[in-house]
């Protein structure tokens, strides 16, 4: 629920120490605690283990957590939740263009996410161009404004990578690519000149006079060639995947394979080129062509072939109130179910590069965690709480927070904080 | 034609075949379910169905056996076989927008029994489906109700004509200038005018063949129900006031904000084919909630959860997954698997032949290796009208 005062939230966080007792444990760096104790102080996991082998400091707040299971927050590699928007009609090439000036972080669909258990989101532009534009990567925080969702990287840099596309969704009439020949073309000329751009900053030194005009275009690939920003390219068919794995050996640029429905068709070369897929899981194969062989064994097929893989939701294409859900179908597919609670944190994590500080529950990383009433998998299984740096986002027993989560009169209604601060309950 | 003949007398010998499905609990939704249950299946219907201790499996009979044993379920309404899942402008064919409405469309003239949609959503279970004409302008056409099995229409039909489907509410509108109806009250009004001219045309004389008012005439006779998507509260009361003012045999799907009108819907006396339990909020169905079914079974109102109809990804639900999300948001699990079978029968009249594992009904079974609607569990077995169309893949 989003409160009315940002304000309050580090106050909320860093007040006192709380001690969540008693519930299975899911840290998914180490195995299964089955009677477990969560310390969580100032945002930060400050202990975390059996009940048995952690102290309990005096000053702290119990929670009787038993019988339920607390995991890891789910970390959704690409996620449309907010309303963001990146790149419009005008060309299949805009990666000067940024989500961060167009979500709505008062939208109804981050609050859904947060009644999912979904801690970070990648909040990704659209597939209909080849590069719309540079992503972000949100901490689903309740906040009134984009800043308090942000995640600083150690440079100043918000955290966030690179959309790009290949297949049918960017083949449109001109100026957009007909072919997919003439796709990769295109992109491959725009990395080029950023390489001549990147080349000419380089070579100007500390001589002012020397460079080039500042070029938003080449400025944000030039992240990308440099490694600071990751793509997260969009593809399905198997040759499409091929295609993506081509370029970013020819321009050394991180890529993280989103959807690639055809996982299991090229699963050897996805792992010989040591990249994260980023894997959506659907009811039923088909709704366009490109995702006709589209399956819930490209988790366990990937595995077999030792590729790392994560799950995404693609909110709105499945629902973050399901992403718990799209990796129990994979375990129904023959995934590992360790190999399954991987894919729904820590490997999001690794491909966003924030698993130093998200992903699993150690002690020190960030106190993003969920409070299951039952198995990750089981259909039977809510949230119950999500919690992001230690703050409560999400709380079932909360009327208002239940209604996000279940759907009712006025869940889908971005508004409704208005509703909040200035009602009459509030007066 | 040799191996036309051939493949012939291969389908009609299978379905000669006898079966025995063992399930350690079989829900008949016919009374309790049964523990060590035993369900025989001769020439493609129920021959007995009793505990195992008192129904032996007779010598020649193929036997199958599994955790949960359930009836053959029942998709209550999809475009499955219409609209498929390329999404390409060959296998599009639910909806025709050259004319606002179109009851004279029968189904099994659409309907492709090879689609890949079938096969998917039979491999969970699901052997009779309602599927026809969908949603998107006001009166799209007639649906039937199929087995999804068969090489051709004819081989899959149990009612070739089953109801005639209307959307009601902003998706069954027009912006086109000019082009009508445009808003709800247009509609409604439209409607109307179709159903007096029916009226009228059944008193006349002269009886020229005119294919659209014999529709409309078979709906206001109640020959055939009107089937009504119509999600908002409002749309909902709209649809009630319409049927009332006919006498139409009227159902009610989708139902977004059913459970603001629960009192109406259920002095109606009107069915509800509720949507996915999962499905996206927005639009029309921006107030959608998962617990409208528990609402609806509360109230006492008959209602069966249907896949509904999708137009991108995923291409279909499934209802196994839909009526396990009800399970979960305040269905018991038997009230759950009677929305998907028995209920559903009986909301498309075909109870007589499925829904439930009784003597004399089609031999359609589906088999679990555990709870049907845990996301882990497997269906490992399907029978239709007696025939072992599909076994565990593990």
């Amino acid at each position: 629920m989003l409160r009315q005062l940002t304000l309050l939230v580090p106050l909320c966080a860093i007040a006192q120490p709380v001690a969540y007792i008693g519930a299975r444990i899911i840290p998914v760096a180490g195995p299964e605690i089955a009677d477990g104790v969560l310390i969580v102080d100032g945002g930060k996991i400050r202990a975390i283990g059996a009940r048995a082998a952690v102290t309990i400091p005096a000053n702290a707040k119990r929670v009787d957590a038993s019988g339920k299971v607390i995991m890891p927050g789910l970390v959704d590699s690409h996620s449309h939740v907010g309303g963001p928007a990146g790149a419009d009609g005008s060309g299949p090439i805009q990666p000067e263009v940024r989500v961060l000036d167009s979500i709505n972080v008062r939208a109804a669909s981050i609050q859904k996410a947060q009644s999912g258990g979904v801690t970070v989101a990648n909040v990704m532009p659209g597939s209909g161009h080849l590069n719309s534009g540079q992503t972000l990567y949100l901490k689903l925080r309740d906040g009134g404004i984009i800043d308090d969702l942000l995640i600083k990287l150690p440079d100043g840099r918000n955290a966030g990578g690179m959309k790009m596309a290949n297949g049918s969704n960017p083949r449109r009439a001109s100026p957009f690519p007909g072919t997919r020949g003439k796709a990769a073309a295109m992109m491959r000329e725009q990395l080029i000149k950023a390489q001549e751009y990147r080349d000419k900053v380089k070579a100007a030194g500390t001589d002012a006079s020397k460079l080039p005009p500042r070029d938003l275009r080449s400025e944000a690939l030039v992240e990308v060639l440099e490694q600071k920003r990751t793509v997260h390219f969009h593809t399905h068919r198997n040759d499409d995947i091929l295609t993506v794995l081509r370029l970013a050996k020819e321009f050394n640029f991180k890529v993280v394979l989103q959807h690639a429905s055809d996982a299991w068709a090229v699963a050897d070369e996805i792992a010989k080129a040591k990249v994260w897929t980023s894997l959506i899981v659907l009811d039923s194969p088909g709704g366009k062509i490109e995702a006709k062989d589209v399956t819930p064994e490209n988790a366990m097929v990937l595995d077999k072939a030792g590729a790392p893989f994560g799950f995404h939701t693609d909110d709105g294409v499945t629902e973050s109130r399901l992403f718990l859900r799209s990796a129990a179908l994979a375990v129904r597919a023959g995934c590992p179910r360790d190999k399954a609670i991987y894919a729904l944190t820590m490997a999001g994590a690794k491909m966003l590069e924030l698993d130093e500080r998200i992903g699993s529950l150690e002690v020190g990383k960030d106190a993003d965690f969920i409070v299951l009433s039952g198995d990750p998998f089981s259909v039977y299984t809510k949230v119950l709480q999500t919690y992001v740096d230690g703050v409560n986002v999400f709380d079932r027993s909360n009327e208002k927070d239940k209604l996000y989560q279940t759907g009712g009169y006025g869940a889908s209604h971005d508004e409704l904080d208005f509703a909040l601060i200035h009602g009459p309950e509030e007066q | 034609m040799k191996s036309l003949l051939i493949s012939f007398v291969l389908f009609a010998g299978t379905l000669q075949a006898q079966v025995a499905v063992r399930g350690e609990t079989v829900y008949t939704m016919a009374g309790a379910p049964i523990t060590n249950g035993v369900v025989l299946i001769r020439n493609g219907k129920i021959e007995r169905v009793g505990p195992a201790a008192s129904v032996a499996i007779p010598a020649g009979y193929k036997t199958l056996s599994a955790k949960v044993v359930t009836p053959g379920l029942i998709d209550v309404r999809s475009a499955l076989g219409l609209s498929g899942y390329l999404v390409q402008p060959h296998d599009q064919d639910q909806v025709e927008r050259s004319s606002p409405m179109q009851p004279e469309l029968r189904a099994m003239d659409a309907y492709n029994p090879r689609e890949a949609l079938l096969a998917h959503v039979r491999s969970y279970g699901v052997t009779t489906v309602h599927t026809g004409h969908s949603t998107g302008i006001l009166v799209s056409g007639q649906t039937m109700v199929v087995k999804t099995a068969g090489n051709s229409v004819e081989e899959a039909l149990v009612k070739p004509e089953a109801m005639v489907a209307a959307t009601l509410g902003s998706d069954g509108l027009t912006n086109e200038a000019g082009k009508s109806p445009g808003s709800r009250a247009k509609a409604i009004a439209m409607l109307r005018a179709e159903f007096l001219k029916a009226q009228e045309f059944e008193k006349k004389k002269d009886k020229t063949r005119d294919l659209r008012t014999e529709a409309f005439l078979r709906v206001v006779k109640g020959e055939l129900p009107f089937l009504v998507q119509v999600h908002q509260a409002h749309d909902i009361l709209t649809a009630i006031r319409l049927g009332k003012e006919f006498n139409l045999k009227m159902v009610l799907e989708g139902c977004a904000e059913a459970y603001l009108v629960l009192d109406q819907i259920k002095a109606s006396g009107y069915p509800v084919i509720l949507h996915p339990t999962m499905e996206r909020a927005g639009g029309e169905t921006a107030n959608i909630s998962r617990e409208t079914a528990s609402k609806l079974r509360a109230a006492g109102i008959p209602f069966a959860i249907e896949s509904g109809f999708e137009g991108y990804v995923p291409k279909t639900r499934v209802v196994l997954f839909e009526a396990g999300m009800a399970a979960a948001n305040g269905l018991t699990f038997e009230q759950a698997l009677s929305s998907i079978s028995i209920d559903a029968a009986k909301i498309l009249n075909v109870a007589e032949r499925v829904g439930s594992l009784e003597v004399g009904k089609d031999g359609d079974v589906a088999l679990y290796d555990g709870d049907p609607f845990e996301l882990t569990s497997h269906c490992v077995g399907v029978v239709l009208n007696g025939v072992v169309v599909s076994v565990d893949k593990k």
